[in-house]
């Protein structure tokens, strides 16, 4: 499997790091302040791949506090900053069906 | 079932306090994710879209109630109050977290349920016949067979990190239920010409990116020679399978490279070397293996009793009784499967309180068992014929007695992108869908038995391969697409499915599989031609009109 | 890197000769299977102990003819995922009977010791120096196993039949 650190990295637009929390899995995003937060808005932007692969390399890094970081696009409107596809979409809003049971 | 002993017990004890040992030694920057990630992926733990998620085994798809409440304490307790069964025979929960998971593999060692081997590259759960045992005209049950199978492979040392994942599946019916031809080692128990119980032993089955049928390696293994036979299958593969390509690395590649007849050659010099060791099993030990499985004690009970002659003048119980009801080898007493496929709900999951009620119904019914089928129901296996009409009332409460049992909206689905890290489609909303255009039982009936398998993904995790339809969601543009594929079959007579046609859009589905139907409604010479034999009988080009002609 | 034989952290006796380097004349030394096979008997010829490197893509079966003068015999695993090695360390030590020091090198760590020592492996050259310091400890992490291997462990099919007063099952 290649690092993430060695593929190629094509940014076609606004871009973010994201990966999930070591301890319960939650989703996060890598901040400009090289921490982690849950919520999208506080995500550093990334807008080259140079920059892209800076923030990939040091959010890979920190190997301890989260877990399979990769670059994903962004939307950035009126609304801040959105999702850029259906796999962050659903990563940040939750399942898009009813459960059984209310999560 | 299998009653486990102290043995089994301290094994699985002893790999919880591993792995708390490793969850730790993760936490605090010990091992790094790297190191850390196959030691996770072989108890079971994944990490999906959201969160973690822990894949829990159940040996041959069997259950007792006291286990089937410990799956509900971990829904409830360190999850979302619901699981998800698998086409392994396994149980997923979605949400839990690592800190977390040690506490709840412990909770499940004390009725000795585990996560172990579960995924990674080593062997898998033995999956057999959610039927096995219970079945008429089984030549033996599978399950002795399984658990063999199970304990020769959990920890194996030489065959933990394998190129790539292995599964076995085995049945001893003529009718497979098992899927044993898509897995890396199937077998089938049965019967030679002089009236001996053997394996007819196929290898290189299996889905996804390259979907092969397996292929016969060895007619008849007969029982002393069963686990060495395995051993050498495996020694071959250990070394030989590819470990540049994670896409080339499964057995069935080895196997269609080499050839099934030099690829046999390999695997039998080296059984010819191992077969009269340590291996060779006899009687006593498979006698052994044989007492430590509880059978009912069944009673002498009538087919046809007052109160079920009674009760089938309800249409509605008459439906689910003609639907869900299967033929047991015990007179009296009835094999019940229970849909977790309600109308418009995500397939295959279950929630705790559905759990402790079907564990309490076991335990009234069911001689305390049940089972989990790979089409992702399950099943009580020992319900006494008179029962049945209670039965179905408490089931129709908790929401498991839909009669749909192999019909259209008995859908097998993968958990696809709404969970999933692998998925390029969701696969839930596209079942829900389906299953609502169908929602009406009689169009239901009227169409007959009819497997529809959905995968989020080429690693096929919903057998879509071998569904008689298949629908595989792919990724184009961003968007979600869907290929769909005709006239699979997983049973004895497995093989793959055929394109329609070019890929569909996300809300187009479930347009597309009403126009299969109607097609196969036309197309029928009567209403007893399955859907899955008209498409045989007819090819694709029929149904790729009528879906094709105006889109 | 700590070598563990014995459960202990113990100093390693011998060195990794570099394929260019000579051939010293005494001293345990561990050679590459690609110099042995050149010219087995000269490496042999020494009167001090010798040991191969073998890889893990390669039979052990062109080893045989010279097993029975090697002092060890070291495997690879050139990432702790690639599991050839455990099957060529139970060819030797259960087929082909070898008696010598039979080393674990390459990415050996702390949660792969129990199946090595199952699979025959008697010494390890253990990556971290924490993983090392644990061996004994981590060595009995499991009292219980379920197959045959050369290591002489009752297996929990035999534990169980040993309960057995003779020919009580039916």
């Amino acid at each position: 499997m290649t690092s993430p650190l060695q593929q190629k990295i094509k940014i076609t637009g606004p871009s973010i790091v994201t990966a999930n929390r070591t301890g319960d899995g939650a989703v996060i995003y890598r901040t400009p302040s090289h921490g982690w937060s849950v919520k999208l808005s506080d995500a550093a932007i990334v807008r080259t791949a140079d920059d892209a692969r800076a923030l990939l390399a040091e959010s890979v890094a920190d190997d301890v506090g989260a877990v399979g970081a990769y670059i994903a696009p962004v939307e950035i409107g009126e609304d801040g900053i959105q999702p850029g596809n259906l796999r962050e979409k659903i990563r940040q809003q939750g399942v898009t069906i009813d459960l059984l049971v209310s999560a | 079932m299998y009653a486990y002993d102290e043995l089994d017990r301290t094994i699985v004890n002893e790999r919880v306090l591993e792995f708390r040992d490793q969850v730790a030694r993760r936490l605090s920057g010990e091992l790094t994710e790297d190191e850390f990630k196959s030691l996770r992926l072989m108890n079971g733990v994944y990490l999906q879209l959201h969160a973690y998620m822990l894949r829990i085994a159940i040996p041959y798809g069997t259950l007792s109630s006291k286990q089937m409440r410990a799956l509900a304490h971990v829904a409830r307790k360190y999850d979302r109050g619901y699981g998800h069964f698998t086409t392994r025979q396994n149980i997923q929960y979605n949400w839990i977290k690592l800190a977390e998971l040690p506490d709840a593999l412990a909770d499940l060692a004390e009725v000795g349920i585990h996560g172990m081997q579960t995924s990674g590259n080593c062997i898998r759960n033995v999956t057999s016949d959610q039927w096995a045992g219970v079945a008429p005209g089984e030549v033996e049950d599978p399950r002795i067979w399984a658990e063999i199978l199970r304990q020769y492979s959990t920890l194996h040392p030489e065959f933990s990190f394998l190129p790539r994942k292995f599964k076995f599946a085995i049945t001893a019916s003529e009718h497979d239920r098992a899927a044993i031809k898509v897995h890396d080692i199937g077998l089938r128990i049965h019967r030679n010409a002089a009236g001996e119980t053997g394996f007819e032993v196929l290898v290189g089955g299996g889905l996804g990116r390259t979907p092969f049928i397996g292929k016969t390696i060895n007619e008849f293994v007969g029982h002393r020679d069963i686990l060495s036979y395995v051993e050498a299958i495996l020694r071959v593969y250990n070394q030989y399978g590819r470990r540049d390509n994670i896409y080339k690395a499964r057995i069935k590649i080895l196997v269609h490279e080499l050839g099934i007849e030099k690829f046999k050659q390999e695997v039998e010099e080296e059984w010819v070397q191992m077969r009269d060791g340590a291996l060779a099993l006899d009687n006593a030990e498979i006698e052994d293996i044989r007492s430590r499985f509880f059978y009912p004690k069944y009673d002498k009970l009538s087919d046809t009793p007052d109160e079920l002659k009674k009760a089938l003048q309800n249409p509605n119980f008459e439906a689910w009784y003609k639907n869900s009801v299967a033929e047991h080898k015990q007179p009296g007493y009835g094999i019940v499967t229970l849909s977790l496929k309600p109308v418009g709900g995500p397939p295959g999951d279950a929630t705790a309180e559905q759990m402790d009620e079907i564990a309490d119904l076991a335990d009234k019914y069911s001689f305390g068992e049940i089972r989990v089928g790979h089409e992702q129901n399950l099943a009580l296996p020992h319900v006494a014929r008179c029962d049945l009409p209670a039965l179905w009332r408490a089931l129709d409460r908790i929401g498991v007695a839909t009669p749909n049992v192999n019909l259209v909206t008995d859908i097998i689905a993968c958990p696809g992108l709404d969970y999933c890290s692998l998925a390029n489609a969701r696969s839930i909303p596209i079942a829900q869908e389906i299953t609502r255009r169908f929602a009406n039982h009689d169009t239901a009936n009227l169409i007959g038995r009819l497997h529809i398998n959905i995968s989020g993904c080429i690693n096929a995790c919903g057998h879509h391969h071998v569904g008689h339809i298949g629908i595989l969601g792919v990724e184009k543009n961003g968007e979600e697409f869907y290929q769909i594929t005709i006239g699979g079959r997983a049973d004895e007579n497995a093989v793959l499915g055929n394109l329609v046609g070019p890929a569909v859009p996300f809300d187009q589905v479930a347009d597309v599989i009403e126009d299969i139907v109607e097609a196969y409604l036309a197309l029928r010479q009567r209403p007893q031609e399955l859907f899955v034999d008209a498409v045989k009988r007819l090819g694709v080009e029929p149904f790729k009109e009528r879906v094709y002609a105006t889109r | 890197m700590p070598l563990v034989k014995g459960n202990a952290i113990v100093v390693d006796e011998f060195v990794h000769l570099a394929d260019d380097a000579e051939l010293p004349a005494d001293g345990a030394v561990l050679v590459s299977a690609e110099r042995f096979l050149a010219d087995p008997e000269k490496a042999l010829s020494r009167k001090d102990k010798l040991g191969v490197i073998w890889p893990n893509n390669r039979d052990v079966d062109d080893l045989l003819p010279y097993l029975a003068r090697l002092t060890a015999v070291a495997l690879v695993f050139p990432v702790f995922r690639d599991g050839r090695a455990y099957t060529q360390a139970r060819l030797l030590r259960e087929r082909y009977k070898f008696r010598g020091e039979l080393r674990a090198t390459g990415q050996v760590l702390r949660d792969q010791f129990v199946f090595m020592l199952r699979a025959g492996f008697d010494a390890f050259e253990v990556k971290k120096q924490s993983d090392a310091e644990a061996f004994a400890v981590v060595a009995k992490r499991y009292s219980v196993f379920y197959q045959p291997t050369g290591d002489g462990r009752v297996t929990a099919f035999h534990r169980r039949l040993m309960h057995l007063p003779e020919g009580v099952r039916s």
